[in-house]
């Protein structure tokens, strides 16, 4: 049996998207800014991607550019807006768990002259709230906040920290990284005052290397990619068209039958905590204190329907991983993204995980497509191999 | 302006009676490793190689195929000359002078050989002759027959040579002539820098990996799969042999003191390579060993693993300094691959305290505890090994 529980790190495309994709490749291969009828032709397609994502989060189609993927979407809507506004203002507040598309692109603001204020979080990965409010200032420009943590799981709560960072400082530029949220939460940026929302096609099962930013029409934003002038100026080079053809057509499919979906995954995340919590030596991360060992659906819901975040005590990951790799099951240690680092990951050392923890922690994440047989067989599995691994170590 | 290369070879040529064998295999190397550039001619011509070139071929891609081709001391870029009639061999020689050295404000001396010995003039009256033609030629040229700046030599076979540049090649004796070698290969600096100069003496290289999943990645065999890749650029084809460890590693864990651990577990390394290089016909092992590198590789260490192997284990790196390894790792580019860093199984258990100076009787108690399974176990990975062809 073959069970794909990586689906934060990416996932598979879906039929839709593999046909649409092949079209626009293939047949319709024209470059969107030629005159001629190819040209038009392949406008379409991303007119019609446009009109699909817009719809989706209730914004205008000229609201959405399309980028290389989620990387490109956060560092143009960091590095654009700050640069544009940076007479308004030049700090720009964040949190401690964000991905390193954020961090990075802050890192160089703060080389450039703007000053970063991080808000800590709690050991479940929320972010203290009050901190935040506190954090602002006369010269706050930006606050960044990602909305689901890729490597626990765990969600802001974006819409009430949207509505009270206008209400505190009204020209606050909001930015949302949603990379892991999109396809997992009905966003809607006009009324939770996000003013840029940034997502990416690979993991909501569309292709790798396309991605998109919501820019409200009311935030003033600098390209960081100079050229043709395509996209309204604002992300030069030739379209993606396969792409952006392949993430509306996944987006479309995403939220169809969109509640029952989701209701499904915390059925089978539920299951997947109850059976996991019961082994020795298991502790969870991402998990908010109210839940109880039959982790109510009531709390369950405060956290991302597809990520599951277990340390395996007296383990190490990697050997976890690979053995786990060899029954056919495919996972990550900590996030897929930093695991070819050494060095501790970002959102375990935040929510203050014990550091013999740290090289004990697997990741799972679903998708809509994972079934309860597949997560049977994942605990069936795990069981017998924690002791064998914990026999068998370094001493 | 080159169409041609000639090789020439150093210490092949002190070979006697059976010199053709390493002329027949150095000529055969070059022209496995041209073959994969294009369409080369390649002969054997008195005590050199000859390399012809394709209409259109790229300059710096051969030379830096030759340069891995061991066995070759020097490689000389030349011009052909279709007439060896007395004129236009002058002409040629000129315009090669010409076009080779813009500024010509240097000394140089001519040298002749001469293959078709019914040439009218003789290879010292060809240098006075043609030497005498490009003074007049070039005036600003001086001659100095004992130290020159440029030595212009000319061949006269039946099309005329001539060159004036000498690329040093690898040394060595070519892959081929002097028999098989089975390598250890890890994934770290060493192993593959000691089979580079194993095989540097003409020897060809097969190798065997152990493989300890799911304590070491797919990621780890694949660097170990490049880094056989990378020196096949060097040795030519090579098969690897992938062991898989896990079973026999865990077993010995379980039966032994666990500070004997990693000495155990080479010696069993050591008995199935070996019993792999019987199967494939190899002469000796190859190790990336060097005296003190670490606990395994102390004089004591060095023999209680040398003990279980009854074919000779060579280990060229024996007396190297690590910075001098690396040197030679980054040269034959193994550098960036070994220190990426996967685990490999001798690190995932190795203990805090390793033994330093094991007493071969004490290891030999040790490895009795391993009696009852130890010899399936080894007959499985030898059934189960996996083959993979590189280069």
């Amino acid at each position: 049996m073959e069970v794909y529980l990586d689906n934060s790190a990416t996932t598979m495309v879906t039929e839709g998207v593999r046909d649409k994709v092949i079209k626009a490749l293939y047949e319709d291969y024209g470059n969107p800014s030629s005159m001629h009828r190819l040209g038009v032709k392949a406008e379409q397609y991303i007119k019609e991607a446009s009109q699909i994502i817009a719809g989706c989060l209730k914004v205008e189609p000229k609201e959405i550019l399309y980028t290389s993927g989620g990387t490109e979407a956060n560092n143009l809507a960091l590095i654009g807006t700050a640069f544009a506004n940076k007479r308004r203002g030049n700090h720009i507040i964040t949190t401690r768990i964000e991905h390193p598309s954020v961090h990075q692109p802050l890192v160089y603001l703060e080389e450039n002259g703007f000053e970063i204020s991080f808000i800590p979080v709690d050991s479940t990965g929320k972010i203290m709230k009050d901190k935040l409010f506190d954090m602002i200032k006369e010269n706050t420009l930006m606050v960044s906040i990602m909305y689901v943590n890729n490597e626990i799981g765990a969600v802001q709560d974006i819409a009430e920290l949207g509505a009270e960072l206008k209400q505190r400082k009204k020209d606050i530029i909001f930015h949302v990284d949603a990379v892991q949220a999109f396809g997992k939460y009905k966003i809607y940026p006009k009324k939770e005052n996000i003013d840029l929302l940034s997502f990416s096609g690979h993991k909501i099962h569309g292709p790798k290397g396309v991605g998109a930013l919501y820019v409200s029409e009311k935030v003033k934003i600098n390209p960081t990619m100079f050229g043709g002038g395509h996209q309204r100026g604002l992300r030069s080079g030739t379209e993606n068209v396969p792409g952006i053809a392949g993430i509306g057509q996944a987006v479309a499919e995403i939220y169809t039958n969109f509640d029952e979906k989701i209701s499904r995954m915390y059925d089978l995340k539920q299951k997947f905590l109850q059976e996991i919590s019961k082994l020795e030596g298991v502790t969870l991360n991402g998990i908010p204190m109210e839940c109880t060992e039959a982790f109510e659906l009531e709390h369950l819901k405060k956290t991302a329907p597809h990520i599951m975040n277990v340390c395996f005590s007296g383990v190490r990951s990697e050997v976890l991983l690979h053995a786990l790799e060899d029954k056919g099951i495919y996972v990550s240690s900590g996030s897929a993204c930093s695991s070819h680092h050494p060095t501790p990951s970002v959102t375990l050392t935040a929510i203050g995980l014990p550091k013999e923890l740290m090289d004990s922690t697997i990741r799972f994440s679903m998708s809509e497509m994972t079934t309860m047989e597949e997560i049977d067989y994942t605990l069936e599995q795990i069981k017998p191999l924690l002791p064998m691994l914990r026999r068998y170590t370094r001493k | 302006m080159f169409k041609a290369f000639l090789i020439k070879y150093a210490e092949i040529g002190l070979k006697g009676n059976n010199r053709y064998i390493f002329e027949n295999a150095l000529r055969d190397r070059i022209k496995e490793a041209l073959n994969r550039l294009g369409d080369y001619e390649v002969s054997k011509e008195q005590g050199r190689i000859f390399v012809e070139c394709p209409e259109s071929y790229d300059y710096d891609e051969t030379i830096s195929a030759l340069q891995k081709v061991f066995g070759i001391s020097s490689i000389c870029p030349v011009a052909v000359i279709e007439s060896s009639e007395w004129e236009a061999l002058t002409k040629g020689v000129g315009d090669y002078v010409e076009a080779m050295y813009p500024d010509r404000s240097f000394t140089f001396k001519v040298e002749a050989k001469r293959a078709d010995k019914n040439y009218y003039l003789t290879s010292p009256e060809i240098c006075i002759e043609m030497g005498a033609y490009l003074l007049k030629r070039f005036p600003e040229m001086k001659v100095d027959v004992h130290e020159p700046s440029v030595r212009v030599t000319v061949e006269i076979r039946t099309k005329c040579y001539v060159y004036s540049i000498i690329i040093p090649g690898l040394g060595g004796m070519p892959v081929g002539c002097n028999g098989k070698a089975m390598l250890l290969l890890s994934g770290g600096i060493d192993s593959p820098v000691a089979g580079y100069m194993i095989s540097k003496r003409g020897v060809s290289m097969t190798a065997t990996y152990f493989h300890a999943p799911p304590y070491t990645s797919d990621r780890a065999k694949q660097k170990v799969v490049d880094l056989a890749e990378k020196i096949s650029k060097y040795t030519g084809t090579m098969k690897l042999f992938v062991v898989n460890f896990t079973d026999i590693q865990l077993y010995i864990y379980d039966q032994c003191p666990h500070e004997e651990l990693t000495i155990i577990m080479r010696r069993y390394m050591m008995r199935i390579a070996e019993k792999l290089a019987e199967q494939e016909g190899c002469l000796g092992l190859v190790t990336g060993e060097s005296i003190g590198q670490v606990a395994s590789q102390t004089m004591q260490s060095l023999a209680a693993t040398n003990e279980v192997c009854t074919m000779p284990v060579y280990r060229p790196l024996i007396a190297f300094d690590k910075k001098d390894i690396v040197e030679i790792a980054k040269d034959i580019d193994t550098f960036e691959t070994s220190i990426q860093p996967f685990e490999d199984c001798c690190t995932i258990f190795v203990a805090k305290h390793p033994v330093t100076k094991p007493s071969i009787k004490v290891i030999n108690r040790s490895e009795k505890k391993l009696e009852e399974k130890i010899e399936e176990m080894i007959e499985t990975a030898l059934n189960t090994v996996e083959v993979i062809t590189v280069g």
